[in-house]
């Protein structure tokens, strides 16, 4: 896995700091020792960020489910509309939130790094900034998905977003069917980081 | 907090260490009641301690009292009272460091090594 963060295309504002350099060295003899799997860090981040909170990033797409005009304003400009409820921030300055249709399906990624929206989808999972995804997901994207678990029909079109330092794009996931009677804070619990990626849909409960 | 338990085992236990010490000097910082990493490498040494924790290298009381030590060091030099929130997981790095220096499991020199050679495959991109 190339996971490399440097100052690249105007991906990165900033080279990494010394503190990065000193965790990522750590970790990297942590692995090479057999002492530590990258997917254990994984885990165990993934279960603070899920236990501790729901997404900000699901909070959003409840509103925007809820409420039609607050919708219209998240696709109109994203990164207004997202600091209405009060997230933004670093990485966050510039968001445009896509919107599933029955007919098109969106993706989002990094190709030549990590670029991600850390204030409303926490931090990148590492499948994300692993070479595989960010190389494969734009030339084969119904194969990927379909190694990820999504299998969506021939007729539906794949859009594969590429994040960059301008710009980090969120999915707006379609809302299941049957959720009518939920409430916003019920919706928001539905949605998880991978349907706001584009990876997976958001299922009814 | 049961869920920790059924989903990670020993680390369920460590998970609710860590939640129960949301006051003291070795508190993770909060925003909401949420743990907030600023950046991606924060959530890497986080996740890197709780999951060598839960492999065995260490108790969670090792990591802690070097911890607070770290924090208490800095706290002492500061001149300005307000430290900025990303300090935090400066000394979380720090105390993990010290940590696996203090166990043998890795040299000083070693990581310094390897530090040098990350930052040298950095400069081979730009």
């Amino acid at each position: 896995m190339s996971d490399h963060e440097s100052d690249q295309g105007g991906h990165h504002p900033r080279p990494l700091s010394q503190a990065a350099l000193r965790a990522k060295a750590i970790e990297s003899l942590l692995v090479e020792k057999g002492l530590l799997a990258s997917d254990a860090i994984d885990r165990v981040v993934e279960i603070y960020e899920k236990d501790v909170g729901p997404l900000n990033g699901a909070k959003v797409v409840a509103r925007a489910w809820c409420d039609p005009g607050y919708k219209r304003r998240l696709l109109k400009d994203g990164t207004a509309a997202i600091a209405e409820l009060g997230f933004g921030g670093l990485q966050g300055e510039h968001m445009v939130v896509i919107e599933n249709t029955p007919k098109v399906h969106n993706v989002v990624c990094c190709t030549l790094c990590s670029c991600y929206p850390w204030p409303v989808l926490g931090l990148p999972p590492t499948w994300y900034k692993s070479l595989a995804y960010r190389s494969r997901i734009v030339r084969e994207p119904r194969a990927v998905l379909r190694e990820l678990g999504l299998e969506l029909p021939e007729s539906v079109e794949i859009r594969v977003w590429d994040s960059s330092a301008e710009i980090r794009y969120m999915v707006l996931p379609q809302r299941p069917a049957a959720t009518a009677d939920l409430t916003e804070a019920e919706l928001a619990s539905l949605i998880t980081r991978d349907s706001l990626i584009g990876v997976a849909r958001v299922e009814a409960p | 907090m049961e869920h920790y338990d059924r989903l990670f085992g020993n680390a369920g236990y460590i998970a609710r260490r860590i939640a129960a010490d949301v006051s003291g000097p070795a508190a993770i910082p909060r925003r909401n009641g949420e743990p907030v990493f600023n950046e991606p490498w924060e959530s890497r040494v986080f996740g890197a301690a709780v999951a060598l924790c839960e492999q065995g290298l260490f108790e969670w009381d090792e990591f802690r009292e070097r911890l607070i030590a770290e924090i208490a060091s800095a706290d002492a030099q500061a001149t300005d009272s307000a430290r900025p929130p990303l300090a935090y997981y400066e000394h979380f790095l720090a105390a993990l460091e010290r940590l696996l220096v203090d166990k043998g499991v890795c040299a000083g020199a070693e990581i310094q090594q390897r530090i040098k050679l990350e930052s040298g495959e950095q400069h081979d991109h730009d």
